[in-house]
């Protein structure tokens, strides 16, 4: 059992310093991009794709499936990523981000790309999505559940308590919210410009079941969605604290790579540090 | 169509609210969707019908946009109703980035639309929300101009894949159509026949045309009327021909005079066959409070209005 989840925990580590590998290139290729969030967001982005979510790529409009709903959809590469990784289209295309008629859109396109379960882009609008999805699933008696992706600046947004209260007050057991709370938005650290804090209380307080969780820490974070899986009488929440640019040195806590592509040669930097990493272990 | 006595009044709401009814048992999709305004909107009586069907978001109308594009996303056909102010404005951008981009198959049905709204004055008097609507690409565009119409519209609106934003008033309006009436999305309706002039009208202005046409026919003055229900497609075919038969355009509609029906024919014409149009609608201003009878009036929307528009079109055009 125990030799199992140290397993898991390997394949996780592997993929998502793959991800982040990915997410360098493709930054690099596109020459334009939110690299701060992506990198943010990886390890809860590899635990949905090689773990939680039951999923069949080849299949990507699979009733039953799980929903993945990339709220804060700036956090685009990485979904494209972990969409690539997991079979979804080839791995090969993520080097069209961006790029005119690739169907790798800036920001998620459902209408483009199989595996992109909803168009977001113009924040606090995915957890409302999720809602709908989620109500739907217990209207068709469906098993499924909807993780919908939220950025801690994003929880600025009216629209996110919107739906927070509604879910709360249908009982949406089946809706589950991971605010990535790195900390930092556009203009500079969340609580100088306008602080959503503290998001576990106020989250609990519209009446969803929360806990939080170093949002790199796969082992933590398999437990919070073994937690959240058990938890079918209202909306659950996962506060994950997390570091902006996590896995690239000169991109970690530097609110200038919220919305900034690597060049060629930072890039080159990155990815030496990706896989110096992987012989140091 | 009904002759002009003994017409029944009907609230088009009021028809949105039963057709709602029967399609649940026909339709088992549907789903129906209101931000606390329900009684209002009618979506009490499907509530009432399929109470596990309905969901009232509370005063939250991006969220209820929102989770109506999530419902869809699942396979479920939402109707989402609110006042035409809250639907088109409020929400506007998640109506944009939410149902209309990725095209889902939500139904925008809103009620309280235009200056009939009445005392409640300008704040909830939407006179912008065909234009707004209208510049989605892919939305559909409908406003019924009775509670025939309305019936057919919705079911026509629910069988169709894709957005559709569905306008309608609150006061009850006469009933111009039968149940053998064949409404087709894009398909405007010559209601009447005419040489000099055309009337393209929308919702309630339908039936302000016709009583225009009526007396105009007491002065030898040949007009036609024709319902536009559908604001987007437009039915430009039909449009082109009129305008060419008569070469005298006026358009009518219970909405800004930018943006909405008279800007989409001005288009048209200004395109394909360029006569004079003249142009019947809310001038640049808001509404205000007031009895919708007054209010009609006061803004510069009933029959003598449009007879007025005539003689002012047909002096230019010259024929």
């Amino acid at each position: 059992m125990a030799e199992a989840q140290d397993e898991l925990i390997e394949e996780l580590r592997q993929r998502a310093r793959q991800i982040r590998c990915d997410l360098v290139r493709m930054l690099a290729a596109a020459g334009s991009g939110h690299s701060g969030g992506s990198l943010s967001a990886v390890e809860i982005v590899t635990t949905l794709y090689w773990h939680v979510l039951r999923i069949r790529p080849e299949d990507p409009s699979w009733p039953d499936r799980d929903r993945f709903v990339l709220s804060k959809g700036h956090a685009a590469p990485v979904l494209y990523a972990a969409l690539a990784e997991r079979g979804y289209f080839p791995v090969a295309e993520l080097l069209t981000l961006r790029k005119l008629g690739s169907r790798l859109q800036g920001h998620p396109d459902l209408r483009k790309l199989p595996g992109v379960e909803a168009s977001t882009g113009s924040l606090g609008q995915g957890l409302s999505v999720g809602l709908g999805m989620a109500l739907a699933g217990r209207l068709d008696r469906r098993p499924y559940r909807v993780y919908v992706l939220l950025g801690d600046g994003e929880c600025e947004e009216g629209q996110v308590w919107e739906a927070a209260m509604a879910a709360a007050h249908y009982q949406a057991g089946n809706l589950t919210a991971i605010i990535d709370n790195n900390g930092l938005q556009i203009d500079g650290p969340i609580t100088s410009v306008l602080s959503p804090l503290p998001l576990p209380e106020k989250w609990r307080a519209f009446g969803w079941a929360v806990t939080e969780v170093d949002g790199h820490d796969l082992p933590a974070l398999l437990q919070a969605f073994d937690w959240v899986a058990g938890n079918t009488g209202q909306p659950t929440a996962i506060v994950a604290h997390t570091v902006k640019g996590k896995g690239v040195s000169f991109m970690e806590n530097q609110v200038d790579w919220h919305g900034k592509a690597p060049s060629a040669e930072q890039a080159a930097c990155a990815l030496k540090e990706l896989q110096q990493e992987e012989v140091k272990r | 169509m009904n002759s002009q006595q003994n017409q029944q009044l009907i609230a088009n709401r009021d028809a949105y609210g039963q057709i709602l009814v029967e399609l649940g048992q026909s339709v088992p999709e549907l789903v129906v969707l209101d931000a606390d305004l329900s009684k209002s909107t009618k979506t009490s009586e499907f509530a009432k019908a399929y109470p596990e069907r309905f969901f009232d978001m509370g005063i939250a109308e991006q969220n209820l946009m929102g989770t109506a594009a999530g419902l869809a996303l699942a396979g479920k056909i939402p109707c989402a109703s609110t006042f035409a102010v809250f639907a088109t404005g409020r929400a506007f951008d998640q109506v944009r980035n939410t149902i209309a981009y990725p095209g889902l198959n939500v139904k925008i049905v809103a009620t309280h639309a235009g200056i009939t709204v009445g005392e409640d004055g300008a704040s909830h008097q939407a006179i912008e929300d065909i234009a707004l609507m209208r510049v989605l690409p892919g939305m559909t565009v409908i406003v019924p101009a009775d509670a025939t119409e309305t019936r057919k519209a919705v079911t026509a609106a629910v069988a169709v894949k894709g957005p559709v934003y569905i306008r309608l008033g609150r006061t009850a309006v006469p009933v111009l159509f039968g149940e053998d009436y064949q409404f087709q999305i894009g398909k405007a309706v010559v209601l009447r026949d005419g040489a000099d002039a055309v009337v393209f009208a929308t919702g309630v202005m339908v039936h302000e045309a016709l009583l225009a046409a009526v007396q105009l026919a007491e002065q030898s003055v040949s007009v036609a009327v024709v319902d536009v229900h559908t604001i987007k497609p437009l039915d430009v075919e039909l449009i082109v021909e009129l305008a060419r038969r008569t070469g005298a355009v006026v358009t009518a509609e219970e909405h800004s005079i930018y943006g909405g029906l008279g800007s989409a024919v001005a288009e048209v014409l200004g395109e394909h066959y360029p006569v004079p149009l003249v142009r019947v609608g809310v001038m640049d201003r808001f509404g205000e409070s007031g009895n919708p009878a007054e209010l009609m009036e006061a803004l510069g929307l009933t029959a003598p209005h449009i007879i007025k528009a005539v003689g002012q079109v047909r002096l230019r055009s010259g024929r």
